[in-house]
């Protein structure tokens, strides 16, 4: 209040987004996107979720700033140190490795995963699910056949097959992931696209003469989209939980880098007498997961098309 | 008559937004006896709300206000939920546009309508009485029909049936037949009239349609932006003074008219001064 | 410019199948308005779906403009466009205006994008400062001037209109109602206006035929209608049932297949 120019620029930029009357198409976006922003904000508990998100994607980014040691330097003086000891506050684990530093660089291997996961699975599952509820006949009957195979498997199961046929390691589990994370993202799309299909503008652009991509490309797409980015939010932790499986089993991340799945499967044989050693990897796992849970209950909140 | 069935005075519906209230009804007046009351207006005027403000059935989110809203002598202000549960479906029905939103689809309609009398001797005799009335032809086999398995004029005098199986006291229809054809609009209008010739109910007919509430009805109130911009005697609907009135009627395309363009209503912000 | 003969449309096969249109043959010339009025189900909605090339179960013969509708011929986008009864329904949720009215363009590969959005705005009535707004925030009779700027933006010899102001307020739909008029005059366009609203056809029409169960009773022209001659029961019944509640009539009522 006490700078006038400050709240007056501040309500210039409001008006302009809030307009009614937007001058382009861009202005137009960003208005949209700015009253979507206004109504998640509103979701207190979906905007602690982003915070943890953003601040995990910081972490990630900046981890050899933040990270007090060398994650893999060991120092087998100081090994099994309880949370609070001055140098390492988190700990050390079993070769006297800093806990907050490993799980600082174990930022960086979750992120990686969810990033490279979602840009596997939802495109698949987006172009598979389309398709087939747009064509229907024969083409549906095959595409929804192959995905019932794929549904028909526990995801962790499969996964595992997977990683045992192409060799443990990182990438493979998240290959193996990716390919058993896309059949419901096909079956949420083959159902919007069901519901759009036979709506009066795809009418209007078959009358203008649009080929099948363009419609699917600029019509239909455009609308299952909202739905698939809040079921892949909220499938979010069950990928990391699923990773941390594969590494904690020994088929993902494989030492000694520095991933929170591993990190447990590591500290479990001390779980008795130096509990925190796999407690703290595990609390940072629960954090995650629900954060993303929470941001994609809100992501609903907003994008659902059903709503409007 | 003494006494009139409802008393409605200022009757107000307002809802908190963002920025500020929004005054959806504001200030409605009228006293219904045993009779066919009509409300008409457009899109946003705040009939239907009007209508269900009677019933208290408003979103969680409005505020219901009035200097009197009573019912035979009742008031539905004061009245305890458990008061208007009892009021609801007994004394006082509502009829709505879409039967596909009203009726159970996983409950055969005869039950439906036997449900709704349950309290009383021989249910299912009086469901199919119901069904009769409504001038349905088979009502035995009617009776075991599943909602989706009824076309829509046949689910809209369904409808209609359950709401009078408990010989309410007061009736009211929200847009009753607009999701009809014309013939069976005309099917539907003649029940609902012998009803209040022969129960003396009180009817409520909310609807947009000029024409048909003039020629059904006894009486008229024409809403606008949440005020009553006139009341009138149906028969004299045409010769309305009130300029919005005037304007609804002179847009109205007619059959035997050759006017090459339609008049447009001119609104006026002195009209919503209170 | 349109016609049809024999037209007969079946929804699904074998015992379980639906005839929803049987041998309809009419014929409206360049720039004459025709109507097909009638109640729910009888088939005008059809009709106009297989003229739009939108229903592909169907056997008989019909040409708009002198292009067969059967195969999609790419000359029809440019002949033929359409107008639907729910204004909220036919725009995507996520286009603006802009988009909206110049995907036509971009489809057909017709350039100059910009001032002819604008222009088509300003001839609906809207102007440029709705160009970039989305559908909700549009009220229903603007989106419907959107949709008819929409079925305007490749000059269509013929616009199909169903229903297009059934879902309107009737302030709205004189509007709606005038504005077609005027674009009818400017663009020398030929109508067909799908409604179960007499008042409307007599409004907005030269010619009318009456449907019923999927069959045409009667056709007429305007003046005919408007003198409330019709030569069939059923359409007489139908102008009766048209005019407003009346006891006698509707215990006359009869049902005709």
């Amino acid at each position: 209040m006490n700078n006038p120019r400050a709240s007056g620029a501040t309500t210039t930029w409001r008006a302009q987004l809030l307009t009614d009357t937007p001058a382009s198409r861009n202005q137009a976006r960003l208005g949209q996107f700015y009253r979507g922003w206004l109504q998640f904000k509103r979701n207190r508990l979906a905007v602690l979720g982003l915070l943890i998100v953003l601040l995990l994607i910081v972490v990630a980014a900046f981890a050899p700033w933040i990270a007090t040691h060398d994650p893999y330097a060991q120092d087998l003086a100081r090994r099994l140190l309880p949370p609070g000891t001055p140098g390492n506050w988190f700990g050390t684990d079993e070769f006297g490795r800093d806990t907050f530093s490993r799980l600082v660089y174990g930022a960086r291997i979750t992120l990686m995963i969810v990033v490279l996961v979602a840009a596997i699975a939802a495109p698949i599952g987006l172009l598979v699910g389309t398709a087939a509820g747009y064509a229907g006949g024969w083409l549906d009957t095959v595409l929804m056949r192959v995905t019932d195979v794929f549904l028909a498997f526990p995801s962790l199961i499969l996964a595992l097959a997977f990683v045992a046929a192409l060799g443990p390691g990182i990438e493979n589990a998240i290959i193996a992931i990716a390919l058993t994370a896309w059949p419901p993202y096909a079956r949420i799309a083959r159902a919007e696209t069901i519901t759009i299909r036979n709506s009066d503008y795809i009418a209007v652009a078959r009358m203008q003469g649009a080929r099948t991509a363009r419609i699917l490309w600029a019509y239909i797409m455009p609308l299952c989209v909202a739905s698939l980015v809040v079921r892949v939010t909220l499938d979010m932790a069950g990928i990391i939980l699923t990773a941390a499986g594969l590494g904690f089993l020994g088929l993902g991340a494989q030492p000694p880098m520095a991933e929170w799945g591993a990190m447990i499967s590591a500290g479990r044989r001390y779980v008795l007498d130096q509990w925190w050693v796999a407690t703290i990897p595990g609390i940072a796992i629960i954090t995650v997961s629900l954060a993303f849970n929470l941001l994609g209950d809100g992501l609903r909140d907003v994008l659902d098309p059903r709503k409007s | 008559m003494s006494t009139p069935l409802l008393e409605v005075e200022d009757l107000r519906v307002t809802f908190p937004t963002p920025t500020g209230p929004f005054h959806a009804v504001r200030g409605v007046s009228f006293t219904l006896g045993r009779e066919r009351l009509g409300i008409v207006g457009e899109s946003g005027s705040g009939k239907s709300l009007t209508g269900r403000s009677l019933l208290r059935l408003l979103p969680a989110h409005a505020k219901l206000e009035a200097r009197r809203l009573r019912f035979d002598g009742k008031d539905l202000l004061t009245a305890s939920p458990r008061e208007m549960r009892a009021l609801r479906g007994k004394r006082i029905s509502l009829v709505l546009q879409d039967p596909k939103y009203s009726l159970n689809p996983v409950m055969r309609v005869g039950e439906q309508i036997a449900e709704a009398v349950r309290d009383r001797g021989d249910p299912k005799r009086r469901a199919l009485e119901m069904l009769e009335a409504v001038r349905i032809r088979d009502p035995e086999r009617v009776y075991g029909l599943y909602p989706h398995e009824v076309s829509g004029g046949m689910g809209q005098r369904i409808m209609i049936a359950m709401m009078l199986a408990p010989e309410p006291d007061l009736l009211i229809a929200d847009e009753p037949t607009s999701a009809l054809d014309v013939t069976v609009q005309m099917q539907v209008l003649a029940i609902l009239d012998d009803l209040v010739a022969k129960r003396g109910m009180g009817l409520i007919f909310i609807s947009h349609d000029l024409d048909l509430v003039s020629s059904f009805c006894d009486r008229v109130l024409v809403m606008y932006g949440g005020r009553v911009m006139e009341e009138r005697h149906a028969r004299d609907l045409r010769a309305a003074t009130h300029p919005y009135t005037r304007g609804l009627l002179n847009s109205l395309p007619r059959i035997d008219d050759d006017r090459a363009e339609l008049p447009t209503l001119q609104r006026d912000p002195e009209w919503l001064k209170e | 410019m349109i016609h049809v003969r024999d037209l007969t449309v079946t929804f699904g096969q074998g015992t379980r199948s639906v005839r929803a249109a049987r041998d309809v043959s009419f014929t409206v010339a360049k720039g004459e308005s025709f109507g097909l009025v009638g109640e729910s189900g009888s088939g005008k909605s059809t009709v106009l779906r297989v003229l739009a090339g939108l229903n592909p179960y169907w056997t008989g013969e019909a040409t708009v403009g002198g292009v067969a509708v059967a195969g999609r011929d790419a000359r029809l986008p440019r002949m033929v466009q359409m107008v639907f009864q729910d204004p909220y329904a036919s725009l995507h949720p996520r286009h603006t205006v802009d988009r909206a009215l110049s995907e036509p363009l971009e489809i057909q590969g017709i350039g100059d994008v910009g001032p002819r959005v604008e222009r088509a705005l300003t001839d609906v009535g809207l102007g440029p400062a709705f160009r970039f707004r989305y559908p909700n925030q549009l009220s229903g009779g603007q989106r419907q001037r959107v949709a008819i700027a929409r079925a305007l933006m490749l000059e269509p010899k013929v616009l199909l209109l169903d229903e297009p102001t059934s879902a309107l307020d009737v302030s709205v739909q004189a509007e709606i109602l005038n504005l077609l008029r005027r674009l009818r005059q400017a663009h020398g366009l030929t109508l067909l206006l799908v409604s179960h609203n007499l008042a409307v056809i007599a409004h907005m029409c030269d010619r009318l035929a009456v449907m019923n169960r999927g069959q045409v009773v009667e056709e007429m022209d305007v003046a005919t209608l408007r003198r409330q001659e019709p030569r069939e029961a059923y359409t007489r019944q139908l102008l009766l049932a048209s005019r407003g509640y009346d006891r006698e009539v509707a215990a006359g009522i009869v049902t005709y297949d």
